[in-house]
């Protein structure tokens, strides 16, 4: 264990930053968001970022290859690049665990070179949680706030932030700070660990029944009449799945520039009408299919595919953001709930 | 940096078919003129017009095809407009292969087949035939029911009615959904003619066409006797990847780009009808 005085944090953030790309989250007019630091940036003490941070390794945005076309000839340019190092600071449990989602499929066989590139060079300092909202749920999916995973796990306890090494690279990066840090003692982060959970067990989302939600009940829950009732106001707008540290779908779309073409990948949503639509037929005619595959395959078809872990963090951007205040607890409570 | 799933190779069109109004078969193989890579029957493919679009179709050719590669393609949508108009001599791009394909070398071995397709649903099923007719010995009988919309409508027709109508135990049996003054052969819809001829419950069924027929075609096979596990199909569904990344083909626990196209019904019983 590690730790050293919050007042020299800044001292801290900037000698990481003299040797790798170094991301933070920041507070800002509308709330919590990461960015590259930048001399003076303090680290908000937030305990939910707007956008997830699945956007350091599957950006909104992003170019796949080039194409010079001339007559009928075409010919094809790798336009990757070699990420550079960088270190993100400050991730919260909830987002910690949706790297490992997202991991199981960008890199299951044949593994997403470009998301594989951004993760490798990648080193994730993690945040225990002190101030959950009311609208937090990660334990509800097995996740600790008060002990996040990473490559360094970080604490704040009173005036001091203390540091642990989770992995190798979590390791090589507090090594490389070690004149800045001073020896710490586990004792006060074990205390603080056991306040935190205390805490978590308060929260008004302490309970609802995922564990109903099994693989081989995938076509009771799919044919149950309750989301008909649950999806009638959703407006299909997309917001809950591009703030969703998990959901991963994309579109792979061509770009006419000047002197060729661009092929970019970008986010889109199964809450979209034209998602699934072909030349002649869209299976998922309504918002109800629409809505319905959505929290489907967070609570059940995903956990059939992944040692039954779950599509959820419960990190309650969703809740947040919704404008019709539609959300996973609703849906868990409503269809999984039934059981109990 | 090692190779990209995503990041497609070039190939070039170098023969281009018109099987009816509305279908051209398109022949294509790498610029130094090879097969682009290899597949198992059943399998498809993503090709592209950068600028246009890309999209996946399940090859038409067999995989004892050693020269080339074929697409039986439909004109209907934006990249398929595209390929409708190209000539011979147009570079695409080209990329996988993806999907299960047929269980040609496992649970197809040695049973009499019996293929029923629809339209344009005769592409997938091709390579099957041909593969089939390759290796002759090993397979029984083999019989194929294929209707269309018109005599023209019908893909293929000129190789089924020179090669595959030909060969001892091949029973080809068409049919077109209205009379026409030059057509001596079954007149009405596919699931009718599949009920009238009457066919063994010992075979094993892939059935590919519209989603209508599919259904008609089902039940009419199961009032035969036929059990949803002898009975085979492949999905299409809309894809951007090819592997089971983009979320778009996902059905139930199942994406069609990488768990099928290829399923039998009694395993699709078990999934949402989403397709």
């Amino acid at each position: 264990m590690k730790k050293i005085q919050l007042s020299l944090l800044p001292k801290l953030l900037s000698a990481i930053a003299a040797k790798k790309a170094l991301y933070l989250p920041v507070d800002g007019k509308a709330g919590a968001d990461y960015k590259r630091y930048e001399e003076g940036d303090t680290l908000s003490r937030a305990c939910r970022t707007n956008r997830s941070a699945k956007d350091f390794f599957f950006p909104q945005v992003e170019d796949m290859a080039a194409f010079r076309v001339e007559g009928k000839k075409i010919e094809i340019i790798d336009t990757r690049k070699e990420n550079e190092d960088f270190v993100i600071f400050g991730v919260r449990a909830c987002d910690v665990r949706s790297f490992d989602i997202l991991d199981r499929v960008f890199l299951a066989d044949p593994v997403d070179t470009f998301y594989e590139n951004r993760r490798q060079h990648a080193t994730v300092v993690s945040l225990a949680c002190d101030a959950p909202e009311e609208t937090c749920f990660c334990r509800q999916f097995d996740i600790l706030a008060e002990d996040p995973a990473g490559d360094v796990a970080a604490w704040i306890v009173g005036d001091e932030m203390y540091f642990k090494a989770k992995t190798e690279k979590g390791k090589k990066l507090l090594s490389s700070l070690d004149v800045l840090l001073a020896d710490g003692d586990s004792a006060p982060v074990e205390k603080e660990k056991k306040h935190l959970e205390a805490i978590q067990h308060k929260l008004p989302i302490s309970e609802f029944n995922k564990e109903h939600f099994k693989p081989e009940d995938l076509m009771e829950h799919f044919n149950d009449p309750a989301w008909a009732e649950l999806s009638e106001a959703c407006l299909g707008c997309g917001t809950c799945t591009f703030v969703c540290p998990t959901c991963q779908c994309f579109d792979i779309r061509d770009f006419k520039t000047n002197d060729g073409v661009l092929r970019y990948r970008c986010w889109d949503s199964c809450m979209y009408s034209d998602f699934t639509k072909m030349a002649a037929e869209n299976p998922r005619h309504t918002q109800l299919e629409r809505f319905r595959q959505r929290f489907m395959h967070k609570l059940v078809y995903y956990p059939a595919n992944n040692d039954g872990i779950y599509g959820c963090v419960g990190c309650g951007r969703c809740l947040a953001k919704c404008p019709i205040s539609m959300n996973i607890v609703k849906v868990v409570k409503k269809i999984g709930g039934k059981k109990a | 940096m090692k190779k990209e799933a995503l990041i497609p190779e070039i190939a070039v069109i170098t023969d281009i078919r018109i099987d009816t109004p509305d279908v051209r078969t398109f022949r294509v193989v790498t610029p130094d003129g090879k097969k682009p890579f290899e597949h198992i029957p059943g399998q498809c493919a993503m090709l592209s017009i950068p600028g246009v679009g890309e999209a996946l179709f399940s090859i038409t050719s067999s995989p004892t095809n050693t020269e080339y590669m074929e697409f039986s393609i439909k004109k209907c949508g934006c990249v398929t407009n595209f390929l409708h108009a190209v000539e011979p001599g147009q570079y695409v791009t080209v990329r996988g292969p993806y999907g299960n394909g047929f269980p040609v070398d496992t649970a197809f071995r040695n049973k009499d087949m019996l293929f029923i397709a629809g339209g344009i649903g005769l592409a997938p099923l091709r390579s099957v035939i041909n593969y089939c007719r390759h290796h002759r010995k090993d397979y029984g009988k083999i019989d194929i029911v294929y209707g269309s919309r018109s005599m023209q409508d019908l893909v293929d027709y000129k190789e089924i009615i020179d090669e595959w109508c030909h060969e001892d135990g091949i029973h080809v049996h068409l049919t077109i959904d209205r009379e026409q003054p030059e057509w001596k052969g079954h007149v009405g819809f596919v699931p009718n003619f599949v009920k009238e001829l009457q066919f063994d419950t010992n075979k094993t069924a892939v059935l590919c066409g519209p989603p209508i027929m599919i259904k008609f075609t089902l039940a009419g096979l199961q009032e035969l006797g036929f059990k949803k596990y002898q009975i085979y199909t492949t999905l299409e569904m809309k894809m951007k990847c090819g592997i089971g990344k983009c979320g778009r083909c996902n059905l139930g626990d199942k994406f069609i780009c990488k768990d099928g196209p290829v399923f039998r019904f009694d395993q699709l019983e078990e999934l949402p009808d989403e397709y």
